[in-house]
C-alpha cells in the first residue's frame, strides 16, 4: 500500500543532485539544524515544510552558501560544496523579500548575475530578455522595481535566479507575501515553470497546502530534524510519527497498546475505548508496544444512533458518542464528538455537506456512532 | 484654507492650533527673532553708505568691491579648497565608520560609537584649543607653500565633520535589506562587487546628504579654524572677522551674504535629499 503511492514518484538514489550528510548548524546554544541527511533528485520539486523556527530556512541558507554548516557536508552534483562560498555555487535563490535591486531596471536586475561573472553585454541582454519572457514579463525590461507590483517583483526575482541556469533553484517562502488568489495562481505557475526549465526546485514553506499541492516530495521538519520525507499523498495517508500526522492536516490520536498481531492485522487496545481496534497496515509492532492510532476526521463514518442499545462490546472500530460542538466550514462541517468523559475524549469527524436542505444532519447532543475501516487508521509508535 | 463653521464647538485638532491668534503671534515672533538680523545683514549689503548705519540708497558697488579685494578672494578660495578636501575625506572616513558600526560586532562597540560622535557634542572652543596644542606638540611644519599650508585646518575640519557623515550614513544603512546583499552574492558577486553593487547604491543618498553637511560645516567654521590657521592660511570667516575689527563696511555684509547664500543652498539640498530618502524608505 505504501509502495503504491510512492511508486509514481522517483525512488531515492535514482540520481541525487544534492546529498546532505548529517548536516548541523548551531547559533550559540541554539541548535537550528540537527544532523539532517537528505537526498534530493535531479529535476525534483522538493519542499521543506515545518513550523516557524524548525530550521528549514537555515537548511536552505546552508544550501545557498549563506550560512556555514557547523558539521556535516553538502554535495551538489558530485562536488563537496560545504565550504564553497555562495557566489561560486551552481545554486540560485529567490529570497523571501525578493531582494530586487531597487536602483537597477528590471532588465539590469535580471542580467546582473551574468554581468557580474563577466559575460559579454550582448549575451547578457539576450539571456535576460529570454528569462523575462519565461516569467511572462516581456516588455517590462525598462521599468524600475518601484513601478512593479509585488507579484511582478517576484517574477523578476525568479527570472534573475533562473537566468544563470543553476543546477538547483532555492525558493524561500516565495508565496507568503502574495494575496490568496495570486498565491494559488503562482503555485500552478511555479509547477509549470519547473517542468519547463527542468531545474531542481527546493522550496521552503510553512504552508502545508502549498507543499502538498506543488512538491513531488516533502521533508517535514521539526526542531532542526527531518521527521519524514515522502510524496504528498504518502505523507498524508501514511505518516510515520505523531508530529507529521498532526502537522499535516487534522488527525485524531488514540493512545493504546498493541495486544495482538495476526498476519496483516494488528489489534490495539485503546485507553479510551472498550472494544479493541483492528488496524491493517504494512508496518507491524510487537504486542505490548505503546502506540497511537491516528485516524483522519474525514475517514470516520458518522451515523445517528436510534433508540435502544445497539453497540455490542466486541464491535471493533466503532464507538458511541455525543455531538458536542459543530464547526461549519462551507464544504465540510467538523463535528467534535465526545466518546469518553475525559479531556482527550473528543474525536473530530469531518462530514461533507452534501445536501443544502439538511443543513444540519446532526445537531448538538445527538447520540451518534462512529465507524471506520481497519485500513483507515495508522498505528504510530513515536 | 477650508473653514469648518462648526469647528468652534469641537476640540481643535493638533494642527488647528495654528488658527489661533496667540499661536500665530508666537510663530511670527520666532521668525522675526531668528531672521531679522540676517535680513538686515543682507539688506545693508546693498546700502550706499560707508559707515553702514543709516540707509542711504541702493547699490551693488560693495559686491564689486568685495570681488576686487584680493585678501577676501584668497580667503574665499582657501575656504572652498579646505571644504572640498575635508568633505571628500570626511565622506570616506564617515562611510567606513558607518559601515563598520552597521556590519560588525566587536568588543566595546558602544564605547566606540560614543567616542566617534563625541566631536559633535564637544564645545568647539575646546576642539580648537586641543587642535592648536596638538599641532604644536607634534611640531606640524609651518610656512609650507599653498595649498599644503591649509593641511592643519583641513585635518581639524575632517575631525569634527566626519562624525556627522557617519551618523547620517549609519541611519541610512539601518533601512538596508540584508537580503539585497545576499542576493548579489548568490548571483555570483564577490565581497567587493557586493559592496559596489548592493551596499554603496543604498548608502548613496546618505553619503550625499552627509557630504553636503560636512561641506557647510567646513565652509563656515570659525572657532576651530581660528586656532589652527596661520597668517598665510586665512579662511573666509576668519578674514571677515578681521575686517569687522576695523570697521563694519557694506563690503563685509556683501561677503557674508554670499556665504549665507551658499550655506543655505547647500543645507537645503542636504535636507531635500534626506527627505527624499526617508519618503523612499516609507515606500
Amino acid at each position: 500500500m505504501t509502495g503504491d503511492l510512492g511508486s509514481e514518484n522517483r525512488t531515492p538514489a535514482d540520481k541525487a543532485i544534492i546529498r546532505i550528510n548529517s548536516l548541523s548548524k548551531n547559533f550559540g546554544a541554539i541548535q537550528a539544524v540537527d544532523g539532517v541527511s537528505l537526498e534530493i533528485q535531479a529535476g525534483e520539486f522538493f519542499a521543506l515544510l515545518g513550523p516557524s523556527g524548525c530550521g528549514k530556512t537555515t537548511l536552505l541558507r546552508m544550501l545557498a552558501g549563506l550560512e556555514t554548516p557547523s558539521a556535516g557536508s553538502i554535495v551538489i552534483d558530485g562536488e563537496d560544496m560545504s565550504r564553497v562560498p555562495a557566489n561560486r555555487r551552481p545554486v540560485n535563490t529567490v529570497f523571501q523579500s525578493y531582494a530586487v535591486f531597487p536602483h537597477l531596471s528590471v532588465l539590469d536586475n535580471v542580467g546582473y548575475g551574468l554581468k557580474v561573472t563577466g559575460i559579454r553585454a550582448a549575451e547578457v541582454r539576450d539571456r535576460a530578455e529570454a528569462a523575462l519572457d519565461l516569467v511572462k514579463l516581456e516588455g517590462y525590461g525598462a521599468r524600475m522595481p518601484d513601478q512593479l507590483s509585488g507579484g511582478q517583483r517576484q517574477r523578476v526575482a525568479l527570472a534573475r535566479a533562473l537566468v544563470k541556469r543553476p543546477k538547483v533553484l532555492l525558493l524561500d517562502e516565495p508565496l507568503s507575501a502574495l494575496d490568496a488568489k495570486l498565491r494559488e495562481a503562482m503555485r500552478h505557475e511555479l509547477v509549470n515553470l519547473q517542468e519547463t526549465v527542468g531545474i531542481t526546485f527546493i522550496i521552503v514553506t510553512h504552508d502545508q497546502e502549498e507543499a502538498l499541492s506543488m512538491a513531488d516530495r516533502i521533508a517535514v521538519m521539526d526542531r532542526g530534524c527531518v521527521r519524514q520525507v515522502a510524496p504528498p499523498a504518502q505523507l498524508y495517508e501514511f505518516p510515520t510519527n505523531r508530529f507529521v500526522a498532526d502537522f499535516i492536516g487534522s488527525v485524531n490520536l488514540l493512545e493504546g497498546i498493541v495486544s495482538a498481531v495476526d498476519g496483516a492485522e494488528m489489534t490495539v487496545q485503546a485507553a479510551l475505548l472498550a472494544a479493541p481496534l483492528r488496524i491493517v497496515q504494512d508496518k507491524r509492532f510487537v504486542p505490548g508496544t505503546k502506540v497511537w492510532v491516528a485516524i483522519r476526521p474525514e475517514k470516520i463514518n458518522m451515523t445517528k444512533l436510534e433508540t435502544g442499545p445497539t453497540l455490542r462490546l466486541d464491535d471493533n472500530n466503532q464507538v458511541e458518542g455525543i455531538v458536542e460542538e459543530i464547526t461549519y466550514l462551507g464544504d465540510f462541517s467538523i463535528y467534535h464528538v465526545r466518546i469518553a468523559d475525559r479531556p482527550e475524549g473528543l474525536v473530530k469527524v469531518a462530514v461533507p455537506n452534501f445536501d443544502r436542505a439538511t443543513l444540519r444532519p446532526f445537531i448538538w447532543e445527538d447520540r451518534v456512532i462512529l465507524r471506520w475501516n481497519p485500513n483507515s487508521g495508522v498505528v504510530l509508535d513515536s | 484654507m477650508k473653514v469648518r463653521h462648526n469647528a468652534r464647538r469641537i476640540q481643535p485638532g493638533p494642527l488647528e492650533y495654528t488658527r489661533r491668534a496667540w499661536m500665530r503671534m508666537i510663530l511670527l515672533a520666532t521668525f522675526v527673532f531668528l531672521y531679522t538680523p540676517i535680513a538686515t545683514l543682507v539688506a545693508f549689503s546693498f546700502n550706499d553708505s560707508r559707515r553702514n548705519i543709516v540707509w542711504r540708497g541702493f547699490t551693488t558697488k560693495y559686491y564689486e568691491k568685495a570681488l576686487a579685494n584680493d585678501g577676501l578672494i584668497e580667503a574665499f578660495v582657501n575656504s572652498l579648497s579646505i571644504a572640498f578636501v575635508s568633505t571628500f575625506i570626511s565622506i570616506i572616513l564617515g562611510a567606513m565608520t558607518a559601515f563598520m558600526l552597521w556590519r560588525f560586532r566587536f568588543p566595546l562597540k558602544p564605547l566606540y560609537e560614543g567616542a566617534v560622535t563625541l566631536p559633535i557634542v564637544i564645545p568647539e572652543i575646546c576642539m580648537g584649543v586641543a587642535m592648536l596644542v596638538f599641532f604644536a606638540r607634534i611640531g606640524w611644519p609651518t610656512g609650507l607653500p599653498w595649498p599644503l599650508n591649509l593641511g592643519q585646518i583641513a585635518i581639524a575640519h575632517v575631525s569634527f565633520s566626519f562624525p556627522f557623515v557617519a551618523v547620517v550614513v549609519r541611519a541610512r544603512l539601518a533601512s538596508f535589506n540584508p537580503e539585497i546583499a545576499e542576493a548579489a552574492r548568490d548571483l555570483g558577486a564577490g565581497e567587493w562587487a557586493v559592496m559596489r553593487d548592493a551596499v554603496i547604491p543604498h548608502m548613496r543618498p546618505g553619503l550625499l546628504a552627509g557630504g553636503l553637511l560636512a561641506f557647510t560645516l567646513s565652509l563656515d567654521d570659525f572657532v576651530i579654524t581660528f586656532f589652527t590657521s596661520g597668517p598665510e592660511s586665512v579662511t573666509f570667516p576668519v578674514k571677515v572677522y578681521s575686517m569687522v575689527r576695523f570697521s563694519v563696511t557694506p563690503e563685509v555684509n556683501a561677503a557674508s551674504t554670499v556665504l549665507v547664500v551658499i550655506t543655505v543652498t547647500v543645507t537645503a539640498l542636504a535636507l531635500w535629499i534626506q527627505n527624499k530618502q526617508s519618503s523612499e524608505a516609507r515606500g
